[in-house]
């Protein structure tokens, strides 16, 4: 249900920061997605400096791809120094 | 510094509308990394400003105003001024940066005028312009930063004009006229060296300005994973050179071991086409090459007259 | 109570001296004739220490309001002032200041817009944004100017309206002419106006999105939710008013009466001109003519009930206009008086009177002449014409 006059915030400010988390642009990938073999990360991190989206989840020794964001551009593929990141076709990884 | 000593938070969270593979998502993450407390951003009307903030979605988790597109070193004017003011009164504990962001649009052109009023007054601010080269958030229509030749809807490659006919505005030299403590230009292909040049942005006593380069895989017709690429050739090409001006002084940050011929970051791009087919036009590549030379001279010798 | 300063201040000396007083944060403003005492004055308050404010000299008045944007969003209490051109130029932000619902107080010396450039009084600058959804009060005098710039920092911050407010006065005949001004003390200010509070400040503990993309699923309800702010406005500033004349002694109202008793026509103005209108029905009552005038005060949000109550029983009233809206009925207060009240059963015949363009002279033989029309229209029950030029030579206009 949209809100109402009433009910939409004050002179349409948005008051609750970083609520687009909850959109998924994962869904805007068409063919391919980017899959991490984790035995060739040398956790240089670069693809997770390099993503525009954040999509790419840094934890304490290695890195994971947030589908639910990725919006699979190939970025990190493509700038990947050890090849650990290959593009697979959606369908393939199914 | 490495990348591991990066901050984990993200100021900029997931799920903005940018295009798969934008220089500015990139460039902007990076930014507010630098960061150790959220700054107050204004931002200019942009693909950056309308992708973060569809109504009701945002992505900033920092405070965040946009008025308008022309306004934003005034803007940011005034968010600093409050805060001079309302610290002084009591009212305020603490210094939050001011963050003033805006495309190559509401910088080079339309908000040239509030950015050197700002400069001018030496507010103690950091003005972040990133450019890719043109107004990409209306449908790519030529701005004064777009480079020579380049097709632009509003430039574009016909069958009697190539493209732009003018070269590029040297914002850079615009910006260090205003005698400010603290310019660079910076490139998200080079990481380390946009933190660097951040932090002491963020630490200048006064205005300081970055100019940042943010390809556009949209406007500039080339591949979504061609991003990161195409701002390091951009470097390596000397088409835009990575360079800091402290306090008057010029300092290159990037030398290429190898200054490639500016037709390595022409080619992969689209926008440039017409400069390859049907044939290649010699003239305008050599003029370009030219030109970029002697900018790349013009850099280096400037480096070398305000050694300290 | 005690005794009140009474200091010899011209229209923008007022401004400025009451501004003084209110204690503003931040002042960005850009310098245009006939307001340039105004930015004057509050520069030498800031550079003697009597005014602990940031005082930022904008490049341009665009850029003048967005910083006062940038630093009412931060919370800050935050003034600028401006005429003619200048207003003309921030127009786009007028928008955005009251979109965004910031407390932003603007003096604006009301001057004539180019082309040709004319540097005297008229109201085509502030009558021109009337749809920007700012508040708008029209003062007749030093005075005025004093008393309604303190009260207009109240109305703007009370929660209730949270809107940018317009106090405006007449350029050179208000701005640049010396009365003696009844000043407040500091204290009795203070305990009229207290500080700011701040709703949703940008603040790094609670960060906040103003500005968004407002898609055409949510735009009509946001701005629909501004209008019913801008509308409920009117009860609180009726309030303050009333608050304002208890406290000060004052006699002020939204619409003011003069020599209405009895009254068959009625004049019905804005700003200084409403004082050369008093002489003129002084003149015309001693003669035995039923005339009286209402002096507007308000005119953003339009007080149309009252605007209602005090014209119903006359049989025609003369609005005067200080500006043309090119290319329909004479003036803006014409036409909205005439559209207030049309779905009156009884209402009166109403002419609008564009007079004093451009600084020309508004004069007691003007509203003479636009008295004898009056009942003129009155006498035959029938209006031949929506508007006549006032003050100027040629044939449709009365001149000189």
């Amino acid at each position: 249900m949209l809100k109402t006059w009433e009910e939409v915030p004050f002179a349409g400010y948005i008051l609750e920061p970083g609520n687009a988390e909850s959109y998924r642009t994962g869904d805007w990938r068409s063919r391919q997605k980017p899959v991490i073999n984790q035995e060739k990360c040398t956790f240089c991190l670069l693809c997770w400096i390099y993503c525009p989206d954040g999509a790419i989840t840094r934890r304490e020794s290695k890195v994971e791809i947030d589908y639910y964001h990725c919006k699979g551009c190939g970025i990190c593929a493509y700038e990947c120094p050890s090849g650990a990141i290959r593009m697979k076709s959606e369908a393939e990884e199914a | 510094m490495a990348l591991k000593s990066l901050p984990l938070h993200e100021y900029l969270s997931s799920g903005h509308r940018l295009c798969a593979g934008c220089g500015e998502g990139v460039t902007i993450r990076q930014i507010l990394k630098s960061f150790d407390e959220p700054p107050i951003i204004c931002n200019a009307t942009s693909c950056l400003e309308v992708s973060t903030t569809p109504f009701p979605y945002t992505s900033w988790r920092t405070p965040w105003i946009h008025p308008a597109f022309e306004c934003t070193g005034a803007v940011a004017a005034g968010v600093e001024a409050a805060q001079k003011a309302l610290i002084r009164k009591g009212r305020k504990k603490k210094w939050d940066v001011v963050l003033a962001l805006a495309g190559d649009g509401g910088t080079y052109d339309i908000g040239l005028q509030s950015l050197s009023g700002a400069l001018e007054r030496g507010h103690k601010f950091v003005y972040v312009c990133y450019t890719n080269d043109a107004y990409m958030n209306t449908g790519i229509q030529r701005s004064g930063a777009t480079p020579r030749a380049a097709w632009t809807t509003t430039s574009p490659a016909g069958k009697v004009i190539p493209g732009k006919t003018e070269w590029q505005k040297d914002l850079m030299k615009i910006v260090v006229a205003h005698d400010i403590p603290y310019a660079a230009t910076v490139s998200p292909s080079y990481p380390m060296d946009l933190q660097r040049k951040m932090k002491k942005a963020i630490q200048a006593d006064g205005p300081s300005f970055i100019l940042a380069l943010t390809p556009c895989p949209r406007g500039w017709r080339t591949p979504p994973y061609l991003t990161i690429e195409l701002g390091r050739l951009a470097v390596q090409t000397c088409m835009f050179p990575l360079y800091e001006v402290e306090n008057g002084q010029y300092k290159i940050t990037m030398k290429p071991k190898r200054k490639l011929p500016v037709e390595y970051y022409l080619r992969p791009q689209g926008r440039f086409r017409h400069l390859f087919t049907p044939k290649t036009r010699h003239d305008i590549i050599n003029a370009i090459q030219a030109y970029v030379d002697k900018k790349w001279q013009e850099i280096q010798k400037l480096e070398q007259l305000t050694q300290q | 109570m005690m005794a009140r300063k009474v200091l010899a201040l011209n229209g923008d000396e007022a401004a400025a001296y009451a501004v003084k007083q209110c204690k503003p944060d931040v002042i960005a403003a850009y310098p245009i004739t006939p307001q340039t005492i105004i930015v004057e004055r509050l520069s030498d308050f800031v550079a003697d220490g009597e005014l602990d404010a940031e005082f930022i000299s904008a490049e341009s008045e665009h850029s003048a309001l967005s910083a006062c944007i940038g630093a009412s969003a931060m919370g800050a209490r935050t003034y600028t002032a401006t005429a003619s051109q200048g207003l003309a130029l921030m127009y786009e932000m007028l928008f955005v200041a009251s979109s965004f619902r910031l407390p932003i107080v603007m003096s604006v010396a009301n001057r004539a817009l180019n082309s040709p450039l004319n540097i005297w009084n008229d109201m085509s600058d502030t009558m021109g944004a009337r749809d920007c959804g700012w508040i708008q009060i029209y003062n007749e005098n030093a005075q005025e100017v004093y008393d309604f710039t303190i009260q207009s920092f109240r109305i703007a911050e009370d929660h209730r309206v949270l809107l940018p407010v317009m106090v405006c006065h007449d350029g050179f005949v208000v701005s640049h002419s010396t009365e003696g001004v009844e000043t407040l003390s500091d204290s009795e200010v203070d305990s009229f106006l207290p500080p700011r509070t701040t709703v949703y400040p940008l603040d790094v503990e609670n960060p906040v999105t103003i500005g968004c993309v407002g898609v055409p699923e949510y735009y009509p309800e946001i701005k629909y939710q501004q209008e019913v702010a801008t509308k409920k406005s009117i009860q609180t500033i009726k309030e303050i008013i009333n608050e304002f004349n208890e406290s000060f002694g004052r006699n002020y109202d939204i619409i003011e009466k003069y020599q209405m008793d009895g009254a068959e026509v009625a004049l019905l103005t804005i700003g200084s001109a409403s004082g050369t209108a008093k002489d003129a029905v002084d003149e015309m009552r001693a003669e035995g003519k039923p005339v009286g005038l209402l002096k507007l005060r308000l005119f953003r949000p339009l007080p149309v009930e009252d605007l209602r109550k005090a014209l119903s029983g006359l049989k025609a009233v003369g609005v005067i206009d200080r500006h043309i809206s090119f290319g329909s009925m004479g003036g803006a207060l014409n036409m909205e008086v005439r559209a207030a009240l049309y779905e009156m059963r009884e209402r009166p015949h109403v002419m609008g009177f564009p007079a004093g363009l451009g600084g020309r002279d508004i004069r007691v033989e003007h509203f003479i002449k636009i008295t004898e029309e009056l009942l003129r229209i009155a006498e035959r029950d029938v209006l031949e014409e929506d508007y006549r030029v006032v003050g100027c030579r040629g044939p449709g206009c009365i001149g000189p």
